[in-house]
């Protein structure tokens, strides 16, 4: 019996959808922009976390120690920096590494060349970039650079350190840090009220098209038909719409990331949103899928119900 | 047997649809209420379906008390009742044999009892060669024959026809007229709220006059006289 009434009502459903052309294709569409704003609430999600990586992979504090400073005693100080757990990575560059670099920077710049050259002897120090986790953790880290702690001297106990290159950048670390916290904050925000708008547009337009049915509920009723009989078929074309609406949404998705790559990759700044779709693409098929069938299943119950209540 | 004893309904702005009516339906009755727009025949053929709960007194289905049942009783309540509408009230969405399949599947009707019965009927109300047709693309006639077709597929125990030939013209009227005529010989209760005087008075069975809400008149077998 159960199995019976079943098929019934899922025939019933998929009959009452493809009947109702019109009404079934507006029910599509509004779901389907309901969808793609989650879809692309999620993209900007991932570009937002992307731009963050990318703000970190920037900041540093990069440590100069005096050109007196002996190779083991940086290596050592470099060695117990990594032993810290806000440190991500440190970077060694010797002082002839510093030379090379500064002279491949400066090869069309005869002038200042021969101006190094005229010092006799490298000028430049030696010195340790170190990377955080965290923006916040910079703090921390300059913070412990400054402490003159015996890891920071040289074996005979004299310090090794020329400049810590933070105060310098602190403000400018900090104010970034700032925006991405306030870019992440104001993006949540904008997306709850997104997906809230756009939720509340596809629901009503789903109350809509049930109170056109509301006569039809009327006719069932009468000739005895049981509650979730009556709601059956309502749920099950819902829930067809979500999920076709769903399907709309990844392929126009995956279209318009493709030509977003092919046509304005430059302004994301590295951004590869189509491959980030792809990589993605399970969590956001899951996302859309379930955000669809519950659309249309709660929608069109919730719609019904209200005809079903004296 | 349905009894209506002492039944009143009024409405939320004191309308008094119907007034302490007291009356009984014998099982293969055929009677005609008759009164004018107004005068509480669809009130009162509502209370019998459990579409509306009276004010005061109680209607009985046999030995049951109709507004004592619980939501989940009432669907199989309906099921023993085929109802025809002026209106015709059929399912736009569903074919012709759809409409009339609908009733025996909420029911719990088999696919083979389905199968069976529906092109029966059909034919009984001379609609088999539009089974497949949409009411949409059916006469007033036609519809209404769809809905008598659905109406008495499940075999119901009463019929309650509420104006069913109120958009029709004569020769729809007179068919219609027939069939309700032929489905009470075969035992069963038509109850027929209409102000038709022609459709009454070919009828020649029982009358109800109903004025303002009561029952002024009770022919055994009578003619419309308002």
């Amino acid at each position: 019996m159960f199995w019976l009434t079943f098929k019934r009502i899922v025939r019933s459903g998929l009959q009452n959808f493809f009947r109702n052309g019109f009404v079934s294709f507006s029910s599509l569409l509004v779901m389907t922009i309901t969808l793609f704003i989650i879809v692309s609430v999620m993209l900007l999600g991932g570009f937002l976390r992307f731009s963050l990586d990318q703000v970190k992979e920037k900041v540093d504090v990069t440590v100069y120690f005096v050109t007196t400073a002996a190779e083991p005693d940086i290596l050592a100080i470099e060695k117990s920096l990594e032993g810290l757990p806000e440190v991500a990575s440190v970077t060694y560059t010797s002082r002839d590494d510093a030379l090379a670099a500064f002279e491949a920077r400066h090869a069309n710049d005869s002038l200042t060349l021969s101006a190094l050259g005229a010092l006799g002897a490298n000028p430049l120090e030696a010195s340790l970039e170190i990377k955080a986790k965290n923006p916040s953790d910079y703090a921390g880290i300059a913070a412990f650079l400054d402490s003159g702690s015996s890891e920071l001297l040289s074996a005979d106990g004299s310090p090794v350190i020329d400049t810590v290159d933070y105060s310098e950048n602190k403000a400018v670390i900090d104010k970034i840090t700032n925006i991405i916290d306030s870019a992440n904050q104001l993006g949540l925000w904008l997306a709850i009220i997104f997906i809230v708008v756009s939720v509340a547009v596809a629901f009503n337009t789903i109350r809509l098209i049930i109170f056109m049915a509301r006569d039809e509920i009327a006719v069932m009723r009468l000739v005895g038909a049981s509650q979730k009989y009556v709601k059956g078929p309502f749920v099950v074309s819902g829930v067809f719409a979500g999920t076709i609406a769903a399907f709309l949404t990844l392929t126009l998705s995956a279209l318009i990331t493709f030509a977003i790559n092919h046509y304005y990759g430059s302004y994301f700044v590295g951004f590869d949103v189509f491959g980030y779709y792809l990589s993605h693409f399970f969590g956001i098929l899951g996302v859309t899928l379930g955000a669809g069938i519950l659309l249309g299943a709660l929608g069109s119950y919730l719609a019904v119900e209200k005809y079903l209540k004296d | 047997m349905i009894l209506f004893e002492k039944v009143t309904k009024k409405y939320p702005n004191d309308t008094v649809a119907v007034r302490d009516v007291t009356l009984a339906i014998e099982p293969s009755e055929f009677v005609s209420i008759v009164g004018h727009s107004g005068a509480g025949k669809t009130t009162l053929t509502k209370m019998l379906l459990a579409e509306e709960r009276p004010t005061s007194g109680r209607v009985f289905f046999g030995s049951v008390d109709i507004h004592r049942l619980k939501k989940d009783e009432i669907h199989h309540f309906r099921r023993k009742i085929g109802t025809i509408f002026q209106d015709f009230r059929l399912l736009p969405q569903k074919t012709v044999y759809e409409n009339v399949a609908f009733a025996m599947e909420v029911s719990g009707k088999s696919d083979e009892e389905i199968m069976a019965d529906v092109p029966h009927v059909l034919d009984l109300v001379n609609l088999a060669d539009k089974a497949f047709n949409f009411p949409h693309e059916l006469s007033g006639g036609e519809k209404q024959r769809v809905a008598i077709a659905r109406a008495i597929v499940n075999q119901p125990d009463i019929i309650i026809a509420d104006e069913p030939t109120g958009n029709l013209d004569p020769v729809s009227t007179y068919e219609i007229v027939q069939i309700l005529r032929k489905i009470n010989e075969l035992g069963t209760t038509i109850i027929l709220a209409t102000h038709n005087k022609g459709v009454v008075d070919s009828i020649g069975r029982r009358v109800l006059t109903m004025e303002d809400g009561v029952v002024v008149r009770d022919d055994p077998s009578g003619k419309y006289s308002m």
